[in-house]
């Protein structure tokens, strides 16, 4: 078979700058889906603190450093995120999927940035309420979508045949925005 | 209306679906019951004026299946518990 390119989701469509948001894609990464059997959470959370130094994510929050990290992604799953691939010992305890092709890493990074996303998803992701490190499962327009915020940045995760929609989305979000503040 | 996601804290009802009355998750009557016990089962509901307990999906959130209380008179929602762990509380 020819060789084919490889390509990121959002190859061609951002970095997107309106006003003082800037809506980018996240580096490429190793994604897995990470969801443990019924009854060995606490085998996967040592299985993984012993491979990893990280624990299974609480409920709507994220566990990490660097390498790799974990961020809640529904009821009983977890996307890892890293460099590498999660360790193979924790199929012990859980089922792995690699999702590395299937979801689109977007980043939006700006003052401002909750209120674009006000107009696409019902959270409340004010830094009071969204804090670092917390995590929600939640639609984003007629998407379902990981958000996570990292320090600076809102991290988003949408299915990468959405990669499209969603940048089409959150553009039009800022552009409003930015012409609402320069009126 | 909000319904109070165990996992995901409070969120809007249209980010759930309606997955019917809770009572439909008891055992089904073995198959010596008489038929008008198992005709009970498959199709007579409660319909209760006041509390209320049903289940929930939660489509575009986490994805858990809920049993929410709530009262059909004064439309309040007074809380949920995720269906896997219904033998354990609520
Ligand atoms: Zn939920």
């Amino acid at each position: 078979m020819a060789k084919l390119p490889e390509t990121s989701p959002a190859a061609g469509l951002l970095p997107l700058t309106h006003g003082g948001l800037t809506l980018s894609e996240g580096p490429a990464r190793r994604m897995w889906m990470i969801q443990p059997y019924p009854g060995r959470e606490a085998g996967l959370d040592a299985a993984l603190r012993d491979a990893h130094g990280i624990g299974f994510p609480e409920p709507s929050r994220s566990t990490g450093q660097r390498g790799g990290r974990l961020i809640w992604a529904g009821r009983a799953q977890a996307l890892w995120i890293g460099t590498a691939d999660p360790a193979p010992g924790l199929a012990q305890h859980a089922a792995l999927t690699d999702q590395s092709d299937a979801w689109a890493f977007l980043k939006l990074e700006g003052a401002g940035a909750e209120a674009a996303l006000a107009r696409l998803t019902p959270l409340d992701l004010h830094p009071s309420v969204f804090k670092r490190g917390h995590a929600a499962r939640a639609p984003l327009g007629h998407m379902s979508a990981i958000l996570h915020r990292r320090s600076a940045a809102l991290e988003l995760f949408v299915f990468r045949s959405m990669a499209r929609t969603a940048v089409h989305e959150i553009g039009v979000a800022m552009r409003s925005l930015a012409a609402r503040a320069a009126v | 209306m909000r319904i109070p996601c165990p996992l995901c804290g409070d969120r809007d009802r249209r980010e759930f679906y309606y997955m019917g009355a809770a009572e439909a998750l008891t055992a089904p009557p073995g198959p010596e019951a008489p038929p008008e016990v198992i005709d009970d089962q498959l199709h007579l509901r409660t319909n209760p004026a006041g509390e209320t307990r049903d289940v929930w999906y939660h489509e575009t959130g986490c994805g858990a299946w809920l049993i929410v209380t709530r009262d059909t008179v004064t439309h309040a929602v007074h809380g949920a518990v995720l269906a896997e762990r219904r033998g354990t509380t609520a």
